[in-house]
Order: structure tokens, then sequence, then C-alpha cells
């Protein structure tokens, strides 16, 4: 056997199997999260979910980090404007909707 | 460290989540989502890659003051829309983020331009495929519920084997990709689609919206996923997987609300079988009771209790403030009021609470069809307005009717049943609803706030 293949076989698979084991983990934790959510959030919870899935900000980030100007930072640039919006637009409104929700005595 | 930051951002994500599971902690949730995108933001932003501020935090404001205004504005009952445009915005921030790997893959640290490694431009097609999917389907679905484009399924003969055939394209498009790495391919993928999205979401009818904007939801989250493995990032891994269930689980729940199957949803064209269908059911003409404002003021006064059903025409004729008036008259009156939601009243999961709950109802008077449903047996008026599919008795007793099998409020089992609408038209799904012609209901012809106000007066 290759050393580099024993390694993996010790480490229970490469860097894919690590990040789709945390994958799979972050589904069921969403499913068993999702399901106690209540049916009257339901749209606070798409809201705020839409805000969320902006965190791919995170990838736009480092695309315009570099100092000088080319392709792969104007695309990171765009990006993060656009995200920017999701995550201002995306938490104002599930806030605006949740502050909605009062019980009334 | 990095690493350490970007975990407790997901568990703030996933508590954000968490705190949704009642009213009472959903705002303190909220605030544990922006914390921890607050916490992503900020960490990246101190790491290395990034070395230059200006541009992003001119392009960080830029955005930012674009989605305050647009949030602050939005009408509650445009929710649907802006939930879709917002869909279609991470759909293309995915596309470009992937892009942006694509031209510099050595700030990944995927490879370099040219000779990017085989796994990581699998997961960057299939990233950038579902975001450009989510970022047409969101815009179509976008058009449909602005009524820009018609609510009605646009279908076309060879829909099916053409979607078949661009999907196939798609894949023999990676294939290619993997071997040339050639810009040219990689916009292909984009195209063919951006081209797919359109087609998915243009057939289905308005009637299925709420799934379609559930399942965007879900797209939406598998995008980022897809550029999280791209990029190796787990932070983006995690949350795209946590969106991503969570919009399947509203399209699930939102399937078996109208008892239809996903697959039937997603191949479209729902609203135009029903329509011809319904236009044959509606031959014989029978007879409606209808009655006036007064009659029902009468009726709703003395009543010992009444259940409220609301539907989307409510939220139309913006006639929910004038229902909780009417409500409040009632309750003052000793009268036992309440609301029943059914899960696919509205345009979107959970609408019709939201719309409720801005007219100022308190939550703790709107129950879900299984919690209410048996009650109305024992109820003396139910009070439909804005709502008709979802009360229409054919869903239990007529194997014919498309929506037979669909849970139904069974309003026709109270003693009353007040219906508000402008006519005898049928629904969204195109069908006649015989509860019109039942002895114990009293159709209320004439917009629904006008009819509420009406009432309201007469009380």
């Amino acid at each position: 056997m290759q050393p580099e293949m024993i390694q993996q076989a010790a480490c229970g698979g490469g860097a894919f199997m690590a990040a789709f084991s945390v994958f799979v983990l972050a589904v069921f934790v969403g499913y068993y999260v999702v399901w106690s959510v209540t049916p009257a959030l339901h749209s606070p919870l798409m809201s705020v979910t839409n805000a969320i899935s902006s965190v791919i900000i995170v990838g736009a980030l480092v695309a315009a980090g570099p100092a000088l100007m080319n392709t792969s930072k104007t695309l990171g640039l765009c990006a993060v404007a656009l995200a920017a919006v999701n995550i201002f637009g995306g938490f104002i409104v599930t806030q605006r909707m949740l502050q909605m929700f009062k019980k009334r005595k | 460290m990095t690493a350490f930051l970007y975990l407790a951002a997901s568990i703030c994500f996933i508590l954000a989540l968490r705190g949704l599971s009642s009213p009472v902690t959903a705002r303190k949730g909220n605030m544990f989502a922006v914390s921890g995108m607050a916490l992503a933001i900020g960490t990246t932003l101190a790491s290395p890659h990034v070395q230059s501020y200006g541009m992003i935090i001119t392009a960080l404001m830029a955005g930012g003051i674009v989605g305050t205004v647009i949030a602050l504005k939005i009408k509650m009952t445009a929710l649907p829309q802006l939930v879709a445009a917002f869909h279609s915005l991470v759909g293309l921030a995915a596309v470009l983020v992937a892009a942006a790997a694509f031209y510099a893959p050595e700030a990944y640290g995927i490879g370099v331009q040219g000779n990017i490694a085989t796994a990581s431009l699998v997961e960057m097609s299939l990233g950038v495929a579902i975001g450009a999917i989510t970022f047409t389907g969101s815009i179509i679905a976008f058009g449909k519920l602005q009524e820009l484009i018609t609510g009605k399924p646009l279908v076309f003969p060879g829909q099916h084997p053409l979607n078949a055939l661009l999907g196939l394209a798609l894949a023999g498009l990676i294939a290619a990709l993997i071997t040339a790495q050639s810009a040219a391919l990689f916009w292909l993928i984009v195209a063919v689609s951006l081209l797919l999205g359109a087609l998915l979401i243009l057939p289905i009818g308005g009637a299925d919206m709420p799934v379609v904007i559930s399942m965007l939801n879900s797209y939406s989250g598998w995008a980022a996923c897809g550029i999280g493995f791209t990029l190796h990032n787990t932070l983006l891994v995690i949350t795209g997987a946590l969106v991503g269930s969570s919009g399947a689980i509203l399209s699930y729940i939102m399937c078996k609300a109208m008892n239809r199957g996903f697959l039937s949803v997603m191949l479209g064209g729902f609203g135009a079988e029903a329509a011809t269908g319904g236009g044959k059911a509606a031959g014989p003409k029978k007879s409606a009771k209808s009655g006036s404002a007064e009659d029902a003021a009468f009726l709703l006064k003395n009543a010992g209790s009444v259940i409220i059903v609301p539907g989307y025409g409510m939220a139309v004729a913006q006639a929910q403030h004038a229902v909780r008036e009417m409500g409040d008259l009632l309750k003052k009156a000793g009268v036992n009021v309440r609301y029943a939601i059914h899960p696919v009243a509205g345009r979107m999961p959970g609408h019709m609470n939201v719309l409720l709950a801005e007219a100022n109802v308190s939550y703790d008077e709107v129950f879900e069809l299984d919690d209410i449903n048996r009650d109305f047996a024992s109820t003396d008026v139910a009070y439909v307005i804005g709502a008709n599919d979802v009360t229409n008795p054919a869903g239990k007793s007529d194997p014919k009717s498309p929506i037979y099998g669909m849970p139904i409020l069974d309003v026709e089992a109270s003693k009353t049943v007040l219906f508000v609408k402008r006519s005898l038209a049928p629904g969204y799904a195109g069908i006649d609803n015989e509860l019109f012609y039942r002895d114990n209901t009293m159709m209320l012809f004439g917009d629904a706030k006008k009819v509420t106000e009406e009432i309201v007066k007469a009380l």
C-alpha cells in the first residue's frame, strides 16, 4: 500500500470525506431543528434561511481580497454586493415579521 | 483560529433556527443569526486573504443600503415576491463566487488556473449549475408572484424532453470541463443552467407557488453547499445543508397540504388541466343563498363561537385589519373568536400567520389545521374570507376532483358558513366549490374588505 493511502485509511478518508461527513451531519441537524419550527413561523424561517445562505459572502470576500484588480476580484466584489443586499434585507425583514408576533392580553 | 470562529458562526445559525420553535424565542434566534453572520464576515475580513478593504467596504455598504431600504419598505402581502427575489440573489452570488474561484483558484488553494483539482471542478460545476438554476428559477417565480408573468402554467409540447436534453447536456459539459478546463465551457454550463432554471419553473401554476418558493429556498442552500465543497469551507457546507434541508422540509409540508406529489408539482401544468375540468363541472346551474352585511352581523353577534378562515384573498383586499376589528368587537360581545389557517393559505408557508400578526391578531388565537379542524362541528359560525379551495368538501368526497385527498378545513360542519367572495367563480385550482350551494352557507358577495367593514359597522 502507498504511504498516502495508509494515512487516508487511518483518518477514515481524505479531505472530501471530512467535508462530506460534516455535510451529512449538518443535514441531519437541519432536519431535526426545522421540524421543531412552529408552522406559524414558517415565513420568518424562510427569510432567515435566505439571509444565512448568503454566508456565501465569505467566498466572495476571499475573491475580492487581493490588492490587484483582476477578473476574479471584480466577480468577487459583485458577489459581495449581492450577498450584502440579501443579508441586510433578509435579517431586517425577518425581524420586522417577528416583531409583529405578539400575544395580547 | 479561523476555523474555530467559523464553527462558532455555524452554531449561531443552528441556534437561530432552533429559536423559531416558538414566537417567544424567535427574536433572540434572529439575533443569533445576525451575530453568526457578523462573526463570519469579520473573521474573513481579518484573514490574510483580504488585503484591500476600500472597495469591499463600498460593495458591502452599497448592498447593505439597498437591502435595508427594500426590507423596510416592503408590504407584508408582497413577502413571497421579496423572498423569491432574494433567492435569485443568492443563486447569482453563488455563480459569481464559483466563477471567481475558476479564474483565481490559487486564492482558495484548489490548484492553479488551467489545472484545478478534478474534485474541486466537479464541486464547482455543481455549485454553479444549482446557483444558476436558482437564479433564473427565482426570477420566473418572482415574475409570477408579482403578476408580471401569467400565473397560469406555461406548457408547450416537447417541454419535458427538452428539459431532459438540457440536463444531459449539462452533465456532458461538466465532464468536458474536467478534462479541458476552458472558460468557454464554464460559461456554457452557466448558460445552460440559466435556461434550465427558467424552463423548470415556467410550467408550474400559481397554485403551486408555495412549493416552488420553498424548493428554491432549498436550492439556494444546496448552491451554497456546492460552493462550500469547492472552497473547502465547512461554514458554507454546514449553513448550506441547514438551508437546503429547511427548504426541502417546507416543500414536503406544502406538497402534503395539497396532496400533491413533489414530482407532479415539478412537472407542472396543474392549473391548466384543472381549469378545463372545472368548466365542465359547473355545467348544471345550482343556486346559492346570499345575504347582506346586516344578516351576517346578526348571525355573528348571536353566535357563541366563531372561527375565521382567512385565505390569500383577504391579503389581496388588505382586509386583515378590518377582520381583526370585527374579531375584537365580537370578543367584546362575549363570542369566542379563533382563526383557522390551512398550511397552503397564502402564497408561501406561514404567510397568513404573518399577515394576521401584522393586523395585531394575538398569535394564541391562530390555529393550524390539525389543531382546530375537529372544533368546526361545535362552532356556530365559520367566516371564510378569501379562502376557497382549502374549504372545498370535494377534497374529501369526490375522487374525481383534482384536489381529492387534500386536507380540507371542515368549515361545512359548523352551523352556518359565511362565505365572503366576489362571485361564484372557482378558486386558484380552477374547480367549483359545492360549499357555495349548501343550505347552511350564506354567500356575502363583494370585496373582502368592504364586506367586513360593513359588518363592523352593523355590529
